[in-house]
């Protein structure tokens, strides 16, 4: 097998476990180019792709960004804060015009869930999903998935906690696809009013008493409470919620096991995770963005190259 | 399919060692030198010389492997989806004499984009090739080899194939033509 099953990155849902370890294998090479002291590659240099934002985003943009220019694409930026998309155009419309433009390969992030899907059956390109509401984000999932594959050598068999905002959370169902598709055992953890009523039957554990979560993991990744889309209260306040399921160095060093930290950023200091933890030898959260890089590299490539050229047409 | 043996695995024997006898007549002590074997099959020669290499006592000669997918030109080009190897070079190569090392030679696209690719671990003094089987006449770039194992007259259509994985029994060279020809 070397090749994706699919055509567009859309979830993590939609992928085999063959579709994720290609692209693994393929992201293990882009590590090594990235670390060389020339960390391009010609592959895509006739390929072009727009990154289109319909929502704020520093660490995604930048490391699509870097993963398509590392692979010789030519890139254009969009972001919705400065388009006409604040002049009443509609979504098709917008890609639809950039399309024209001659662009191959779209990176979308929209607020809405099932935006990236919608736009893969009204417009003629690949799209990849950079985040759509609380829906997934499949890179961040894979990055995760990879890091502890690096760390680890395997993710079957491994025991992953995802704590804190699980509701609003697009990282995390995206990440309890993943895993569960590579053989790992997946429990969600946070305040019973952030974690969706139907979450059991996606075969997750459920644990609201973050001690006893940690106690069962091997690795635990800190979620960030989404407060941009938390219409109402759903803890009485941060303070409240950090006593309940901040991690911090007692806490750590208390557990049974010695168990890795992972974050998908952006981090709030001192809310769900302390500055020490987040900086000490367990946590592995610059290691998955610099992963990040290459899972999107690997992603660009193996999508590309079901893009024939056809130079009859 | 019809399949001819080219070359026996004893004739093989015989040319890398000739081989492996030339690298050393230019490369002397090999200080300066540094083998590199083009992913997949120039690994299998490559592995095959360090080896001859060392019972003639050239032991501890700087090696990698080069794996080309990346710089290819018939990327989004071809039918078959193009599947990535390992890359494995630990030494800079700033300054060193390179030896690219592989099976087969044909249209010289493969070299080409080892040519490409090998700049990422810097600037070599130069750079020779070593093949094991030149398909003479076939070339579609002007690429020639500095060290050849045999020449061999061959058709578009058909293929040459050094049995590494051992297929037809040993490491022999079979030309294979298609059953309607």
């Amino acid at each position: 097998m070397s090749e994706l099953s699919v055509d567009h990155l859309l979830g993590i849902k939609n992928l085999t476990s063959e579709d994720i370890e290609l692209i693994f294998n393929t992201a293990d090479e882009f590590k090594d180019i990235i670390n060389r002291p020339i960390k391009k590659v010609p592959s895509l240099r006739d390929i072009t792709v727009a990154n289109l934002f319909f929502e704020n985003s520093t660490r995604t943009r930048l490391s699509f960004e870097l993963a398509e220019k590392r692979l010789s694409a030519d890139v254009i930026n969009f972001s919705a804060s400065s388009s006409s998309v604040k002049k009443g155009e509609s979504l098709v419309d917008t890609v639809n015009n950039i399309l024209s433009m001659k662009v191959d390969l779209v990176v979308m992030r929209h607020p809405n869930p099932g935006a990236a899907v919608f736009l893969s059956q009204n417009v003629n390109s690949t799209i990849i999903n950079a985040g759509d509401g609380a829906h997934e984000h499949p890179t961040q999932a894979l990055l995760d998935a990879f890091s502890i594959r690096e760390k680890y050598g395997e993710v079957k068999g491994k025991k992953v906690v995802i704590v804190g905002d699980i509701l609003h959370s697009r990282v995390a169902l995206s990440n309890i696809f993943c895993l569960q598709k590579l053989g790992a055992e997946v429990m969600v953890c946070g305040p019973q009013t952030l974690i969706p009523k139907y979450i059991s039957s996606l075969g997750v554990k459920v644990e609201t008493n973050l001690i006893k979560a940690l106690n069962w993991c091997d690795i635990a990744n800190m979620l960030r409470v989404q407060h941009e889309r938390q219409d109402i209260n759903y803890f009485p306040s941060i303070r409240e919620y950090t006593l309940q399921y901040g991690l911090n160095m007692e806490i750590l060093n208390k557990l049974e096991n010695r168990i890795t930290v992972m974050h998908p950023g952006p981090i709030n200091r001192g809310v769900e995770i302390t500055s020490e933890v987040a900086d000490s030898d367990q946590a592995i959260i610059l290691n998955q963005v610099e992963n990040g890089v290459a899972i999107r590299m690997a992603v660009l490539f193996l999508l590309a190259s079901k893009k024939h050229m056809n130079f009859k047409s | 399919m019809i399949k001819k043996q080219l070359l026996s695995e004893y004739q093989v024997s015989i040319i890398l060692n000739r081989l492996a006898c030339q690298l050393v007549e230019i490369h002397g002590d090999f200080s300066e030198t540094v083998l590199i074997g083009l992913q997949p099959r120039g690994a299998n020669v490559l592995e095959m010389l360090l080896s001859l290499l060392k019972s003639k006592g050239f032991s501890n000669i700087n090696h990698g492997l080069l794996d080309i997918t990346f710089f290819r030109d018939d990327f989004r080009r071809r039918e078959a989806p193009l599947e990535a190897n390992r890359t494995k070079i630990d030494v800079l190569l700033e300054g060193k004499r390179v030896v690219f090392i592989d099976d087969v030679l044909y249209t010289g696209r493969s070299v080409r984009s080892a040519l490409d690719a090998i700049h990422s671990f810097g600037r070599p003094k130069d750079i020779e090739l070593l093949i094991l089987i030149d398909r003479r006449f076939s070339r579609e770039l002007p690429i020639q080899p500095d060290y050849t194992g045999k020449q061999v007259d061959s058709l578009a259509s058909e293929r040459v194939l050094v049995d590494w994985e051992k297929k037809f029994g040993d490491h022999s060279v079979y030309l294979i033509k298609p059953k309607n020809e």
